[in-house]
């Protein structure tokens, strides 16, 4: 199972491809290609995204399903999809406290 | 401290300008990210896990409390309220938006900074002691030299786009804060005996994936050859340095696939050709820097010793602090003030924008405007009154930054590690951040003495482990993180690059491994006196293996 990733070029931001191939900025509404087919289809999108210039550094990551969430096989991809794991407040993993919060 | 002239400011000016339309032009689709990435990064711009990062230049890790103050408000205003200083004396921003950066780079150079040379295969920001012009053992400020190094290799068109980068370290005493034997180039500024001054010239040294000891090719350069010198020794490399391969392309491979004899002869040569003409320093030339580095007027303030006696005997968490974070200055009524960016539990190197505004205020009220960043990622007040110790300690326990563990075992540099960096490949922080809540009390603390731990998240090395006494490099294994330890290694006068100790340790047992390392060297040195790096020359790696590994080091 893969995902499409990349940082949105104006500010940077982790983002993944979604539904409707719009770029999302977390992880569990990204979509997950199954199969090789969808896998090509996903970084073509890519490709004509970061010729766009909306994005930059594109890769497909490898992920796997953990209790019906999205999880990436790589740790360097769980820090992306969440945030610095020293400063909990910042990066996306601080989002539904300051929903909380706000 | 150095101020900009009239070209200086036109030619920072000029360069935002030239950014500023680069990102234009690149948010406008007219710049490809391949035709982009070199501009960025010759602008201090990378790209990391969860944003851009920043990294502005400190040079010589000097900075004035407007500077400060303006890299508050940058980290403020554009950030999240917080920046990293770096083992290179720089400062780094971990979420600025690309689109925000010119404006950044606007509000940098109206306090006389910018984020130039801080990337790419160029002469990169010149370090020096962050004691210089304070500290009472150094023969001469080296900071002058490394203000004319920085205006001598500024886009200079020969050296732009060299093999690979190059970093140049100056010390002014004999004990050696800046480790430039670990620098492509070290210079080490000293006294003849005719009382002249000049360098003791080191060549190829570095970490990352092959560390090496610089080998010193000049034992007195004149000073008036130093650009001469130097500009030989990069025109050598420039010429020779491999470009067929990133990882073979720093100057310190050159030397050792060379053999550094041949290599000084190539230096030689050049710099034949070279002195006496137009690099030549003049004396006039050398005094006009001189002169924007003059020490600040310091008072006679003898009534500091009664006081300080007085108040250390009433309060405990300040005697330990006196004993642990000053340097001694030059002049007996002043001392060098480390403010440690190290408190027990946090990520080593970060200062908030509140943090960074107390200590441009302290840096007016005590310590006659100066503030230096250390490459063991504190900051320093290189000239406060001992007299003014006991207020501005004070002050500092108002915003969390008297811890009192300057060169202990929790004073630990790290990189930042695949929490922030697109290269890491573990963590670096929350291991420093472990180890210091473990050895977070101060009585065993100092009970342990002098020891320098240094973690890196990948073999780049940006947090120096080969030269930790304890060293703790990060790797990637099988999916999951691995912590090898270096033990012995140095980045002082007497450097040495530590040596891997045996296999790995998982997340979970790396602080149990360090704390082994340390609970050995205390049972096995000679009395307090005896460091740990003087009781591993002693003992050797076996009592450590024997600690760590057991059964299993014997049977090896």
């Amino acid at each position: 199972m893969k995902l499409l990733t990349a940082n949105r070029l104006i500010d940077g931001e982790a983002v993944w491809l979604g539904e409707d191939d719009l770029w999302v900025e977390t992880i569990d509404q990204a979509v997950v290609a199954h199969t090789k087919d969808e896998e090509v289809r996903l970084s073509a999108v890519g490709l004509m995204s970061l010729n766009n210039n909306e994005v930059v550094d594109v890769n497909l990551i490898d992920v796997e399903l953990v209790d019906g969430e999205i999880r990436p096989i790589r740790l360097r991809e769980r820090i992306r999809a969440a945030g610095p794991t020293t400063h909990l407040h910042f990066g996306k993993q601080a989002r539904p406290q300051e929903a909380a919060n706000g | 401290m150095y101020r900009y002239d009239e070209f200086d400011h036109a030619f920072v000016k000029e360069r935002v300008a030239q950014f500023k339309d680069q990102v234009e032009r690149r948010l406008a689709g007219d710049l490809t990210e391949d035709q982009f990435k070199p501009l960025r990064l010759m602008n201090g711009v990378y790209l990391q896990l969860h944003a851009y990062m920043l990294r502005i230049a400190i040079p010589y890790g000097t900075l004035s409390p407007r500077q400060l103050r303006m890299l508050a408000h940058i980290a403020r205003n554009y950030d999240k309220g917080y920046g990293h200083f770096t083992t290179r004396q720089n400062i780094q921003f971990n979420w600025p938006a690309l689109g925000d950066i010119p404006e950044i780079l606007e509000l940098l150079a109206s306090v006389e900074m910018h984020a130039i040379q801080t990337s790419g295969n160029c002469i990169r920001n010149v370090t020096a002691d962050h004691f210089s012009g304070a500290a009472a053992d150094e023969v001469a400020d080296p900071r002058p030299y490394a203000e004319i190094l920085r205006q001598w290799s500024t886009v200079h068109p020969e050296f732009s786009y060299l093999p690979r980068k190059f970093k140049i370290a100056v010390t002014g005493a004999e004990r050696d804060r800046a480790a430039v034997q670990v620098h492509d180039i070290g210079l080490h500024l000293k006294k003849n005996e005719k009382g002249e001054l000049g360098f003791a010239v080191y060549i190829g040294g570095g970490l990352g994936r092959t560390p090496m000891i610089a080998k010193k090719v000049r034992d007195f350069l004149p000073e008036e050859d130093l650009l001469s010198y130097t500009t030989a020794i990069l025109r050598v490399y420039n010429l020779n340095g491999r470009r067929d391969n990133k990882f073979k392309a720093r100057i310190k491979i050159l030397v050792h696939e060379t053999g550094v004899e041949e290599l000084k002869a190539q230096i030689e040569k050049e710099f034949d050709a070279l002195k006496g003409g137009e690099l030549s320093l003049p004396d006039a030339d050398i005094a006009a820097i001189q002169a924007y580095f003059t020490p600040p007027q310091l008072p006679a303030r003898p009534e500091g010793e009664a006081l300080l006696a007085k108040e250390a005997a009433a309060n405990a968490g300040f005697a330990d602090w006196l004993r642990r974070n000053l340097h001694t200055h030059k002049n007996p009524d002043y001392a060098a003030v480390t403010i440690s960016l190290k408190g027990i539990g946090e990520v080593p190197g970060d200062a908030s924008a509140d943090q960074m505004d107390a200590i441009a205020d302290l840096a007016e009220e005590f310590g006659h405007d100066e503030i230096r960043v250390s490459h063991e990622q504190n900051l320093v007040l290189p000239h406060v009154a001992r007299a003014d110790l006991k207020a501005l300690f004070d002050r500092l326990v108002e915003i969390g930054l008297a811890t009192a563990n300057a060169g202990l075992v929790t004073d630990i540099i790290a990189c930042p590690g695949l929490d922030y960096c697109a290269l890491a490949n573990a963590r670096s922080i929350p291991v420093a951040q472990q180890i210091s809540q473990r050895f977070g009390d101060q009585k065993r603390q100092e009970e342990i003495g002098d020891l320098k731990l240094k973690i890196s998240g990948c073999i780049n090395a940006c947090g120096h482990h080969h030269v930790g006494h304890i060293g703790i490099l990060g790797v990637e294994k099988k999916g999951a993180e691995l912590y090898q330890i270096t033990l012995g290694g140095s980045g002082d006068e007497n450097t040495s690059i530590g040596e891997i100790i045996g296999r790995g340790f998982g997340p979970d047992e790396i602080v149990d491994a360090v704390e082994t390392i340390v609970e050995t060297y205390l049972r096995l040195r000679d009395g307090q006196d005896e460091s740990f790096i003087a009781a591993y020359r002693r003992v050797g790696p076996a009592p450590f293996k024997e600690a760590l590994y057991g059964r299993e080091a014997k049977a090896a």
